[in-house]
């Protein structure tokens, strides 16, 4: 090939990977950039930041030292809402599981043509704004909601249950609202799946539990991660369910990152707060990809 | 040829940069706070079309401004934010104090901290944070803070707080005998203990909540007194009280935006706002006191006697105006809001 032509390939190459790159520098690696420079400046008085180099942030992320007595101890206050947070993805992802799977697991069993109408189902609630199914869910479960007010009427209760503003109003309000993410991806995984091979297990004498710990869950593994992942992620940040249904009396990782935006005129901690999140979450990646991985090779 | 070609272009761009200024006047404003009447009157009075945009918060509009090239003419932040806007540069010294119209306005909002003398805003619309009270649940007495901090029994469990750090902070620093903006450890600390053991009391700390106080979801909790005044509109047990020990009052302030296009047109609707009659249009359309004397007489008859916007003069003294707090306050606030709600 002559020079020329060599470097007209070169040209359009980087030509044709020129809205990826654009894509990849402008809107992930260049927004990241500036938080993490952020995280290393002291907030400016009203907000903003200015440009001194400070690992301030970053201490008090974990640490802090008491107004009070002037003591230097961890920052317990970040700490239980970061578990807080944690510890209430992680129940999400084992709740949408719980539903998700059966769920998947029936859609994939019906005829073929049926699936359909069953994935569109799932699929519905999702072209529904996330605070209108909120608040759909609060009027479902308030004082005088629906539910209660049924309950009444059936003289099942004599007084309202208070549902809204806690716990379980939030893990019923993240779970209906990332359940679709389960199903999807377990789904997938199932409707691939080759239903003689349950027929097999039967006839080699397996309980219908063993077929279905070693046969079916097996083969739907890698969706099973794949969602455990999709539900996990966003609910580690998830701002508004918490804030409409818990009542907003405890806050969450989402609602402590935005206090230093807002009201607490720390950028430079907020932007930390930030990357600690991004930061819990490739961890978890990591663990899970590597779980996966693993089994792989053991099977393989 | 070619000079005399961009010199025609030049004219014209001059002709029509002219002639925009005589005709418009753009308004960037909180959502669903500019009365819709009120501009019809203004741009019939003077010829001038009036854009609308709205922001959700201060800090929206903040950026945005400080970002440029909006083509705002008016902007109306809190009077917490006016220092901002304008050790930032950003709001133009366009005198309010030497129009026409000023001699309406309240002196009690003249010298505020924010703008001592007005020589950048003009009073929007004013309001306070006190206790929404159901007075079918409980029948004492309503104007004390002791609502949220020493719950009476009959509302515990009943409580909302909105989740608004500086009004729920400083209500919190008034009761306990503190100052606005305090960094006085002692009397922090005790703030810090009375807000995690009232804590216990309360159900939720929400900003949506008419409806719920209209509902009997809630029987009593820090508000707004616009907010708690549609409550009562829905629900006449509703209540509003003044905390007697200290309340925040807010104002929002309408000012001139330093790079603004139309000045002219700008500086008629600041004095514009400021005649009786049309300070009382803003106040009929989003239900909050202003600060232009004699507009009661123009004022719906259920806001004139409204309880929520006319405090008894003992109750008017204990008001405090919001100011920007210093970073090193803040610092504590955020510190122990954030311990609050871990």
């Amino acid at each position: 090939m002559s020079d020329a032509a060599t470097k007209r390939a070169t040209r359009s190459r980087w030509l044709l990977l020129a809205p990826a790159l654009a894509v990849l520098v402008f809107a992930a690696s260049g927004p990241l950039l500036i938080v993490l420079i952020y995280s290393f400046l002291t907030p400016g008085d009203y907000g903003g930041v200015e440009w001194n180099l400070s690992w301030d942030a970053w201490f008090s992320v974990i640490m802090e030292q008491d107004f009070f007595t002037d003591e230097i101890g961890f920052a317990d206050a970040h700490l239980s809402i970061f578990w807080r947070s944690i510890k209430l993805s992680l129940m999400t992802a084992l709740l949408t599981f719980i539903f998700g799977f059966p769920t998947a697991y029936f859609i994939a069993t019906r005829p073929k043509e049926k699936r359909d109408i069953w994935m569109l189902l799932i699929i519905i609630p999702f072209w529904t704004n996330l605070l209108i199914r909120t608040f759909a869910i609060m009027e479902l479960i308030r004082a005088e909601g629906t539910v209660n007010s049924a309950l009444l009427a059936l003289g099942i209760i004599d007084e309202p249950i208070q549902m809204l503003f806690t716990e379980f109003a939030i893990l019923l309000g993240m779970a209906y609202v990332y359940l679709p993410l389960m199903v999807l991806p377990i789904y997938a995984s199932l409707e691939r799946f080759d239903f003689t091979l349950v027929e097999a297990g039967y006839d080699l004498y397996a309980t219908r539990w063993r077929v279905l710990r070693k046969v079916i869950f097996p083969l739907a593994k890698p969706g099973v991660i794949a969602g455990s992942i999709l539900v996990f992620v966003p609910s580690l940040g998830a701002y508004v369910t918490p804030r409409v249904l818990g009542g907003g009396k405890q806050l969450m990782l989402g609602n402590l990152i935005e206090l230093q935006f807002g009201a607490g005129r720390n950028w430079p901690l907020g932007a930390a707060l930030s990357l600690t999140l991004l930061a819990i979450v490739m961890v978890a990646l990591i663990l899970y990809v590597r779980a996966a991985g693993n089994e792989e090779v053991r099977h393989g | 040829m070619k000079l005399t070609k961009s010199f025609a272009v030049l004219a014209a761009l001059a002709v029509a940069g002219a002639a925009q200024a005589e005709g418009t006047l753009n308004i960037y404003n909180w959502g669903n706070y500019t009365s819709p009447e009120l501009i019809e009157k203004f741009e019939k009075e003077y010829g001038v079309e009036v854009t609308i945009t709205d922001y959700d918060s201060n800090d929206t509009a903040l950026a945005k401004i400080k970002a440029g090239g909006h083509g705002f003419d008016i902007v109306v932040p809190s009077g917490t934010y006016v220092p901002i806007f304008i050790s930032e540069g950003l709001l133009m010294e366009s005198k309010p104090n030497e129009m026409e119209n000023f001699k309406h306005m309240d002196p009690q909002w003249v010298d505020v901290e924010f703008d001592p003398g007005r020589n950048y805003t003009v009073p929007w619309q004013w309001g306070t944070v006190g206790m929404t009270v159901n007075t079918s649940v409980y029948g004492g007495d309503i104007n004390t803070a002791g609502i949220y901090l020493d719950p009476p029994d009959e509302l515990k469990g009943k409580i909302n707080v909105v989740p608004e750090m500086m009004d729920v902070m400083s209500t919190a620093i008034y009761y306990m005998g503190g100052e606005q903006c305090t960094t006085d450890k002692e009397v922090l600390k005790k703030v810090r203990d009375k807000l995690v053991e009232a804590k216990t009391h309360w159900l939720s700390m929400d900003y949506g909540n008419i409806e719920k106080y209209a509902k009997g979801d809630l029987a009593a909790g820090v508000n707004w007194n616009g907010a708690s005044m549609r409550a009562r509109l829905q629900n006449p047990d509703i209540a509003y009280g003044y905390p007697i020990d200290g309340y925040p009052v807010w104002m929002d302030n309408a000012a001139i935006v330093a790079d603004a296009q139309n000045v002219e047109n700008a500086k008629l609707f600041l004095n514009f706002i400021m005649a009786p009659e049309n300070a009382a249009m803003l106040s009929n359309f989003a239900k909050y006191a202003n600060g232009i004397k004699g507009s009661d007489a123009y004022m719906d008859e259920d806001l004139k006697n409204a309880p929520e916007v006319n405090p008894s003069d003992e109750l008017k003294a204990a008001g405090v105006l919001s100011k920007t707090c210093p970073p090193e306050a803040q610092k504590i606030y955020t510190a122990i809001w954030t311990e609050l709600q871990k």
